[in-house]
């Protein structure tokens, strides 16, 4: 946050639509339905390469929902439907020809609860890049290694690879579960409130990873925590009951939001 | 002040319904400890006379009710056989089906409904049409066509067989494996499944390397409960493969076998002097639960092997 200077801010576009510098996700009048009813509302917004962008707002907003557009993680459930495009690359992933699978491997993801698999931390690693084909062994290990040091968790755990992820600390599962999404060298990694279940020490920690993480990554992060959207983030996007209210640089949002409603939300009036 | 609270907290009568309702549950409990102790008592003390190396390494001749000459080796065989062809057929079923029913089926739709309710139907009926069922099902129609297929000049697979007591068996203990497995598949965390999808596995990797590994004890508890009720189960097999003597061991699925439960039930009914003929039936019978307790144990050392070796590491 303290990068972003408060002159750039005062030129940047207020509306929705404020386009970060290098587009590269674009979410163009997405709407979401459970059944027959409307969890995202014509959503349009326009997330850049490289940065981190929060997705903040009240529960049942819609912000996971739109997250888990990303990467599809909706056509899970049966009773998804959805209207409007959303971009990646310039590529619709909701087109007819897209691979599903290969989406994920750009797109990966890390969840609210750490779900590490009930196998060795080693193993947990190097499972995406087994599923995507990768069976030399040297070059196995070296990836794990790469990966566990980028998440910051090398240091803690390479004298028992071979043990337990199940004994690990909730702290430590969630940075394994964040070197697990970046094994597979993703473009994206999504992050479904990745701290919310943590101490505020092992929070600490999952924010310095982020911000060391985006010089390679574009991260979308949903969080309830405002402070840490404030921390951690370059843009905002803010939701109120399925509908995109507010999409800005972070310093903006939190300091001179341009909706009542946001300004509301932040200074903890509402939500 | 303590005073006060002491007086306060001190229970003020004595509960009657609170003592008559533990009273009763503890009663209950040693009720059926009791028939238990007295069966097994009863049994080993009675079974131990007639019970001897000899008698479980013979195979008896035709007159198998003198103690001096018989033997129930053929009988172990058949039974032990029977079992474990049964848990060859009904473990891929019944995890298959299971898989089915928590990983691909719409949920709640009606079909899944109908199925679910098929599967605990099948659970209920009673072990005897099971036995008419694989006669008509697996003999009649199944068996007579493979002769007529395969060009068999006599009946070779058209009759009672050691294959088609199996199956039978298998056919009336599949809801069992059916809903152990269910169970054990919708206790792992849905969390655990996404986190796969999410790195790109397609649904059957998922399955197969995320889900059944974690599903494996669950399943081998199914197929020990499975086991259980079949070791005893003598109706399915009446009409299906079991025999009345035969003087050797099988050898081949087609044959028919010599079983413990109905050999129990052959020597209760059949015998010239029932006085001469109790030591082996009591020995007898001890030998079928000494079978189905070892058949029990051995799949409970594979299970708890299994888990020791997911909590520590594969």
């Amino acid at each position: 946050m303290t990068e972003i200077s408060l002159p750039r801010i005062a030129v940047a576009d207020a509306g929705p639509k404020a386009a970060p510098s290098a587009p590269f996700i674009e979410i163009e009048s997405l709407s979401l339905f459970y059944g027959a009813s409307k969890a995202l509302k014509n959503i349009s917004v326009t997330l850049g390469e490289k940065v981190v962008t929060a997705f903040i707002g009240p529960s049942g907003c819609g912000k996971s929902t739109l997250l888990r557009c990303l990467n599809r993680m909706n056509d899970l459930i049966d009773s998804v439907r959805i209207d409007g495009a959303v971009k990646i690359g310039g590529h619709d992933i909701y087109g007819p020809d897209v691979d599903v699978i290969e989406l994920r491997k750009r797109v990966g993801m890390v969840f609210q609860k750490s779900n590490p698999f009930p196998k060795s931390i080693y193993e947990n690693v190097a499972y995406g890049l087994r599923l995507h084909g990768v069976k030399n062994k040297s070059e196995l290990a070296a990836a794990v290694e790469k990966s566990l040091q980028q998440s910051a968790l090398w240091d803690e755990v390479k004298d028992r690879l071979h043990s337990s992820a199940l004994g690990l600390s909730g702290g430590q599962q969630q940075r394994l579960c964040i070197a697990r999404a970046i094994a597979i060298r993703p473009e994206i990694i999504l992050m479904d409130e990745p701290a919310s279940a943590l101490d505020p020490l092992a929070t600490a920690r999952i924010e310095e990873l982020i911000l060391e993480l985006k010089k390679d990554f574009t991260i979308v992060i949903v969080t309830h925590n405002m402070q840490q959207a404030a921390r951690i983030s370059d843009f905002t996007a803010f939701f109120y009951i399925g509908e995109l209210i507010e999409f800005d640089h972070t310093a903006k949002i939190f300091t001179n939001p341009a909706k009542k409603q946001t300004e509301d939300y932040v200074t903890g009036r509402f939500g | 002040m303590n005073k006060i609270q002491g007086r306060h907290f001190r229970a003020e009568k004595f509960d009657f319904w609170s003592f008559f309702f533990s009273g009763l549950t503890g009663l209950a409990t040693l009720l059926i400890l009791g028939i238990l102790a007295t069966i097994l008592i009863n049994i080993i003390a009675n079974g131990c006379q007639g019970f001897s190396w000899h008698f479980v390494s013979t195979i008896p001749k035709k007159d198998f009710f003198d103690i001096k000459t018989t033997g129930v080796l053929p009988m172990i065989v058949g039974t032990t056989f029977r079992v474990l062809v049964m848990t060859i057929f009904v473990i891929p079923v019944g995890v298959i089906t299971a898989i089915y029913l928590t990983e691909y089926a719409p949920s709640n739709s009606f079909i899944t409904r109908i199925i679910r309710a098929a599967v605990n139907n099948l659970a209920g009926v009673p072990s005897i049409v099971f036995g008419l069922f694989g006669l008509g099902f697996f003999i009649n129609f199944i068996g007579k066509n493979l002769d007529v297929l395969l060009h068999n000049s006599s009946a070779v697979w058209g009759q009672p067989a050691l294959i088609w007591a199996s199956l039978t068996l298998a056919v009336m203990t599949v809801p069992v494996v059916i809903v152990a497995t269910e169970e054990s598949l919708k206790a792992i965390p849905p969390g655990l499944r996404e986190a796969s999808l999410a790195l790109g596995a397609t649904k059957l990797e998922t399955i197969l390397k995320i889900v059944l590994p974690q599903a494996l004890p669950g399943i081998m508890t199914g197929g020990i409960l499975a086991v259980s009720r079949a070791a005893g189960e003598v109706a399915p097999i009446l009409f299906t493969g079991v025999a009345y003597y035969m003087a050797s061991l099988p050898t081949h699925l087609s044959d028919q076998f010599m079983d413990l439960g109905y050999h129990v039930f052959v020597l209760s009914t059949q015998s010239p002097n029932i006085e001469q003929t109790r030591p082996i039936l009591y020995a007898t019978v001890l030998v079928l639960l000494v079978l189905t307790f070892a058949l029990n144990i051995v799949a409970i050392i594979i299970r708890s092997n299994i888990r020791r070796k997911m909590r520590s590491l594969h």
